[in-house]
């Protein structure tokens, strides 16, 4: 063998590297092409030399509960990071069960990657606040920045986003979706870049205030890159034709408002909408709809062909109407729509969409005594016409057990399954049975649930079920179910890959909260609102559990009290720091 | 569904029946259907969970709205309310501005009951602090204090002023630094 520390042209003598850091040289080559974050995780807990390494060559960095750990710790551990997920408040926030200012603020955050990563990318935060400072600050931190996805987010305002369109220069993405954004009155349209942008992907949908169109189309006009743009309910169609027709590259539309402006200029024809639509090729994603005049419909059959993903769930649109449209789907994948359509409508999908993946159908009237539009009669259509089913959301007042289990045996495929049943306690229509076999079939049948949510009325034997047969299980939402704390003990006991679990109204106490300890330390959260777990009950789990972070609240106004019988919400979640130090003051950390 | 038949079914859910929930259309107790209300005795909670499902109870709570469900987002939820026409009251918007701070504000004057809200939430909104405020020193104890423009284009203190008065003829806000304060109009 040659004698490698032989001297090298130019002088000097030449030390080859020692085993150990050749190894971990190798090993950042390779684990540069994982990408999976479990594989990742896995791949860090091999031995110190593969900590460090899978550490110094993460790039995407997945936080799935703000509270968990500090921006310190990780910016301490990675120190390549490009893009980042953060997500904050669990989702019962949606609903009204968190009181306000509880927490999950960027701010701290973005500071700690504004000294860190230097380069980031992408940022996707869901369910945080963030401020117009911290947009602006984006902007000054990273000279990089690319992609913003703000998503259940509030905080900031018109304000935060001019600056970071004028700024962010590299700007690729801005995504708002479902935001409560401020109206600040002021014109962000107008602020990016003058003489061309980089925009791939522009959402306001969620901003409900209007935007000043010309810059709008100016803005289009001035972005050859962009392919999805998704327009707020204040641009019309008669805008949105021109924005289209400048724009027939785009891959992904959300319509505004699916209807004609109210004055239309005296001897003017109608713009020809079906030749617009007909001009994007490429689309293959649409949404929108808002205050639909479905005569309208007609213009978008030309791309119905190709669509893989149709959003109606804010078209108030009927049977028929639906079927005019959905004949031509015959590629859909992803649907929503609202229950308006009636099972009629969801019997044309079913016979129509052989591929459909995922489908969502939500109320037009979101009460408990509406009269629910939907019932056993859709949900069976969609069971025996879309075998292909993975995802399926379903608000109905009416079920039975029997279209339940139909779904189970003909969707082997489901992941996610949530049905809601809006009037509360519901047995089974026919039967007047709980549904208990129905979601017992579900977890029994499909072998790769990962997502459930439950409704009607369920017996603790509904959750023994669930608990024996959904060992996949990483979500679970329940609602007004259950006898006693036995349901939530076979959950916790069965429930192996348990992260998250959500549940409200329901009798389950301190004996049950007893029964997870094993398992706590293993999930996102739990939340327990309107329950029956008392303080003492929560504090053995906090003494028990050093580091588990277990909050209790009751209401902004109203501090939890010793001699309450019951804690109101119980939200716990493991961390590996000390308890968070910005907590509200209604929120008392035990 | 015609409204005769809603309203039979109403009558129903309230009469007063025994037996296990579920067999006869009579919703079970539910524990706390509203927010707060959760502060039952442990018997009441038990029977409740025995099945043999107090009916009366249940049906006055059954009636009340619950919080948060069925779970659709308020955005949603929102979106299918009639027409938005013209709110009855108008709000009063006017524009806040900070010294140093590079954009503005848009707030509803009407939302607030008196100084001190509007205070506490400009103080929020911006981060900073007003300091005291007493009718002879003005506002001590910080470099900010508020001023707005009235109808008649002049500056002045905010506070001065009962608060309606105010409310009405402020056309916007700036939020001064004290170190800029000299040319104000008003006593300071």
């Amino acid at each position: 063998m040659r004698d490698i520390s032989a001297e090298v042209p130019g002088g000097g003598d030449y030390h080859p590297p020692c085993p150990d850091q050749v190894l971990e040289n190798v090993l950042e080559n390779v684990l540069q092409f994982l990408t999976s974050r479990r594989d990742r995780n896995a791949a860090s807990l091999v031995c110190k030399s593969w900590y460090r390494a899978e550490a110094l060559t993460r790039s995407e960095l997945f936080i799935g509960n703000c509270y968990a750990v500090t921006a310190r710790r990780v910016t301490e551990r990675f120190c390549r990071v490009n893009s980042v997920v953060l997500k904050g408040r669990p989702r019962f926030a949606d609903f009204s069960l968190m009181p306000p200012n509880w927490g999950a603020h960027f701010t701290p955050w973005l500071t700690a990657f504004g000294a860190a990563y230097h380069w980031l990318e992408k940022i996707y935060l869901k369910r945080m606040s963030i401020t117009d400072d911290d947009l602006a600050q984006i902007s000054l931190s990273f000279p990089s920045f690319k992609e913003l996805t703000l998503v259940c987010c509030d905080g900031f305002g018109t304000s935060g986003l001019a600056i970071l369109a004028s700024k962010s220069r590299q700007l690729r993405v801005l995504d708002l979706i479902e935001d409560e954004v401020n109206d600040d009155d002021v014109d962000w349209i107008s602020c990016f870049p003058e003489n061309g942008t980089c925009l791939e992907s522009l959402s306001f949908d969620c901003v409900e205030w209007p935007i000043n169109f010309g810059a709008l189309e100016r803005l289009v006009a001035r972005s050859p890159n962009l392919k999805k743009l998704r327009l707020n309910q204040f641009v019309t169609l008669g805008q949105l034709y021109q924005l289209i027709v400048r724009a027939p590259q785009l891959t992904h539309l959300g319509t505004g408002a699916f209807s004609p402006p109210e004055i239309w200029a005296q001897g003017s024809e109608e713009p020809d909408y079906e030749a617009a639509f007909s001009a994007c090729r490429s689309l293959v994603c649409l949404s929108g709809f808002r205050e639909v005049v479905p005569d309208y419909l007609p213009a978008i059959y030309p791309v119905c062909g190709k669509l893989i993903s149709l959003n109606f769930s804010y078209a108030n649109i009927n049977a028929e109407e639906l079927k005019s449209v959905i004949c031509h789907c015959n590629k859909l994948q992803t649907l929503w729509v609202l229950d308006t359509v009636r099972d009629e409508g969801l019997e044309a999908v079913a016979t129509t969409c052989k591929d459909l993946i995922e489908l969502r159908v939500f109320p037009i009237d979101a009460s408990e005594d509406s009269e629910g539009f939907v019932s056993e009669v859709g949900l069976t259509a969609i069971a025996e016409g879309c075998r292909k089913l993975q995802s399926i959301l379903y608000f109905c007042q009416r079920m039975t057990n029997a279209a339940v289990v139909a779904m189970s045996k003909n969707c082997p495929d489901l992941v996610v399954f949530r049905l809601c049943i809006m009037g509360r306690h519901r047995p089974d229509y026919l039967t007047n049975e709980p549904m208990d076999e129905g979601f017992g079939a579900i977890v029994m049948n499909c072998a790769k649930l990962t997502r459930l949510a439950v409704s009607g009325l369920l017996t603790d034997k509904a959750f023994s079920y669930i608990g024996r047969y959904g060992k996949l299980v990483r979500t679970l939402s329940v609602a007004f179910a259950g006898d006693s704390d036995s349901a939530l003990k076979y959950v916790l006991e069965g429930c192996s890959n348990l992260q998250k679990l959500e549940i409200r109204d329901s009798p389950f106490g301190d004996s049950a909260l007893r029964d997870g300890l094993h398992h706590y330390y293993n999930m996102r959260f739990l939340w327990m609102s309107s329950c029956r777990v008392t303080l003492q009950g929560c504090r053995e789990i906090a003494q028990t559990l050093p580091q588990m972070v277990v909050e209790v609240f009751t209401s902004e106004s109203t501090s939890v009290k010793d001699e309450d019988e019951y804690v109101d919400t119980l939200y716990m979640y493991r961390s590996l720091e000390r308890s968070r130090n910005d907590a509200p003051a209604y929120v008392r950390i035990l | 569904m015609s409204s005769t038949d809603q309203n039979v079914l109403k009558l129903e859910d309230t009469e007063l029946r025994l037996g296990l929930p579920g067999t006869d259309g009579c919703k079970r107790g539910a524990l706390s259907s509203v927010k707060g209300n959760n502060k039952r005795a442990p018997e009441e909670a038990e029977s409740d969970a025995d099945g043999h499902g107090d009916c009366q109870s249940g049906a006055p709570a059954a009636k009340e709205q619950v919080v948060g469900w069925p779970p659709i987002r308020s955005y949603r939820r929102n979106s299918f309310q009639a027409k938005k026409t013209e709110p009855e009251a108008p709000g009063i918007y006017v524009k806040v501005s900070m010294d140093g701070v590079p954009y503005l504000r848009k707030i509803d004057l009407k939302i607030y009951k008196g100084y001190s809200d509007l205070f506490k939430a400009l103080e929020n909104m911006f981060k900073f602090t007003f300091g005291e405020y007493s009718e002879r020193e003005g506002f001590k104890g910080s470099e900010y204090f508020p001023t707005y423009e009235d109808k008649d284009g002049d500056w002045m203190l905010v506070g001065d002023v009962p608060w309606e008065m105010f409310a009405l003829s402020s056309k916007r806000l700036r939020i001064m630094k004290a170190s800029d304060a000299k040319g104000l109009g008003s006593a300071i």
